[in-house]
């Protein structure tokens, strides 16, 4: 496996270079412990309101937002493919990974991954844990194995389609602002799908399918059957946006020209 | 000297016309966040006719009208101050002839005034076709709203101001930068009325200058507030862009003397 060796040095690069600015580090996850627990107070503020939303309670609904946060950290850790215009396009760093013998979207993930991303996955497991404390669950020892499984297809859904829409760039050199409308709409996924319309519910189960990341397997968790067979098909629906991603984006490369001459 | 403040607006102004394609995207995105609210909060009405004194249509325009004044009163003055300290450039602003502070509140202002008519305004009219909203057509409720909006956008700025002039202290205030804006959206009310909060937090937040931010104007216009509720509201915004403003002069004539432009 020389792919994984390679990852391997990556990672301890990428460590040399973070811990060089220790403040950096300590400031990022708190940043992004504020972001998460935003969320949560929402959560808690509605429901100070409210027995139920849409026939979910508090301890449920805190316990999706904390099952989407381990594929979200997953993802944010390594598909920062924010600025893949700016700096492999226009700047032509794509012509420096493509002179080199391992594949280059791998390449393009190595060097942009954030490893220290990954604490959100604790953070998400310590908000589902304290919504299962209130919560009388029938945990069952092939659940936990699902919940990774899940998880993982979860963080393909999630990868697949930023993959997908940052392979537009190898197309054409103009930018487009598609990728942080579909980011916005991403957050959808959060929240029981059911307290949407019909069109939207359509939209993020086969068009955008944000619900995969995280409430179809989050309710499966929560012994509610109704949507079952969505959370069991959560990694195949990942495998398949992954896949097609994976064939966009080497179609790209074989079509991509460079931005200058 | 307003000649020239005015100037600065202008070439602000056409500096974001410039770019005006990048709004198009913003405006969809700023959509598909009142929707992702819209929905919430119409399941947690349920069938209740009414929480807290919001209906469920004054809720969903009040989501609608938060996010639209925030695309006029929001910018990145914070980042720019921060940056131009930390790359030293902060040093030749200081020296000419004007005052480098209220240069930024007025770039601010022209960026402002550029998103109230290419955002705002488009977005307002987009999203009363999307979602179930209703505006007043009371032009003095309008006038209220707009002297409040704006008054809005001056506490914002100053907020601004303060944490971008952190750089002169705290050479890199990446991280003050980014919990300032999850802590301005969560307490200024605009996703959650500042009014739906526990009684203990909303007295805490009554001490807080963010509120004025987005709560006390969009609170106006949805609830067509009269003259005698409204006047109370627009004093603690005065009373706050006073405060604020003291605070921003006070770090400013301190900053100035710590200056370090670094690498300089």
């Amino acid at each position: 496996m020389v792919q994984f060796q390679i990852f391997w040095e990556y990672v301890k690069q990428y460590m040399k270079a973070r811990l060089a600015y220790r403040l950096d580090l300590v400031v990022k996850f708190l940043t992004d412990l504020i972001s998460q627990s935003f969320n949560l107070i929402f959560i808690i503020v509605v429901f100070g309101h409210t027995k139920q939303l849409g026939g979910w309670n508090q301890a449920e609904v805190v316990f999706i937002y904390g099952y989407f946060l381990l594929p979200w950290a997953i993802f944010g850790t390594f598909f920062n493919l924010w600025s893949f215009n700016d700096r492999y396009i226009i700047k032509g760093e794509l012509d420096r990974v493509l002179t080199r013998p391992v594949h280059s979207l791998l390449q393009i993930i190595m060097e942009s991954m954030t490893p220290e991303s990954l604490i959100g996955v604790v953070t998400g497991l310590a908000v589902m844990g304290y919504g299962a404390s209130q919560l009388n669950l029938d945990w069952a020892w092939y659940d936990s194995i699902l919940m990774i499984l899940f998880t993982l297809g979860g963080v393909l859904v999630y990868g697949g389609i930023f993959i997908a829409l940052t392979s537009i760039s190898l197309y054409t050199d103009s930018k487009t602002d598609i990728q942080p409308i579909v980011f916005n709409v991403s957050n959808y996924g959060r929240y029981p799908v059911n307290i949407y319309s019909r069109f939207v519910q359509f939209v993020l189960t086969w068009i955008l399918p944000f619900a995969f990341v995280g409430f179809y397997p989050a309710s499966f968790l929560l012994d509610r059957g109704d949507w079952r067979f969505y959370a069991y098909i959560t990694p195949v629906v990942g495998l398949v946006y992954f896949s097609i991603a994976v064939l966009l984006w080497n179609r790209g490369i074989r079509h991509y020209r460079g931005a200058g001459n | 000297m307003l000649a020239m403040y005015k100037e600065v607006i202008r070439i602000r102004f056409l500096m974001m016309l410039a770019y005006r394609v990048n709004y198009y995207s913003g405006i969809i995105i700023y959509s598909i966040n009142i929707g992702a609210y819209v929905f919430l909060w119409h399941a947690v009405y349920g069938g209740k006719p009414s929480i807290q004194g919001f209906t469920a249509i004054q809720m969903a325009t009040y989501i609608a009208i938060s996010w639209m004044a925030r695309a006029f009163y929001y910018n990145n003055l914070d980042r720019e101050i921060a940056e131009e300290i930390r790359d030293g450039s902060v040093a030749i602003q200081i020296i000419r002839p004007y005052s480098y502070l209220m240069v930024k509140v007025f770039q601010g202002f022209g960026e402002g005034l550029f998103r109230l008519f290419l955002f705002s305004i488009p977005g307002m009219i987009i999203v009363s076709f999307i979602y179930p909203i209703q505006l007043t057509t009371n032009p003095l409720v309008w006038t209220q709203f707009l002297i409040s909006l704006l008054f809005g956008f001056i506490v914002n700025v100053e907020v601004n101001l303060i944490v971008g002039l952190f750089a002169f202290f705290i050479l890199n205030n990446q991280g003050i930068l980014w919990a300032k804006r999850f802590l301005v959206d969560l307490l200024s009310g605009l996703i959650i009325p500042i009014s739906f909060f526990p009684a203990v937090l909303q007295k805490i937040f009554a001490f807080l200058p963010f509120q004025a931010i987005s709560y006390i104007p969009s609170n106006t216009l949805v609830k067509g507030l009269s003259i005698h509720q409204w006047l109370p509201a627009i004093g603690v915004q005065f009373v706050w862009t006073i405060i604020l403003a003291l605070i921003c002069w006070g770090f400013w004539s301190k900053a100035r003397k710590t200056l370090i432009v670094q690498g300089g």
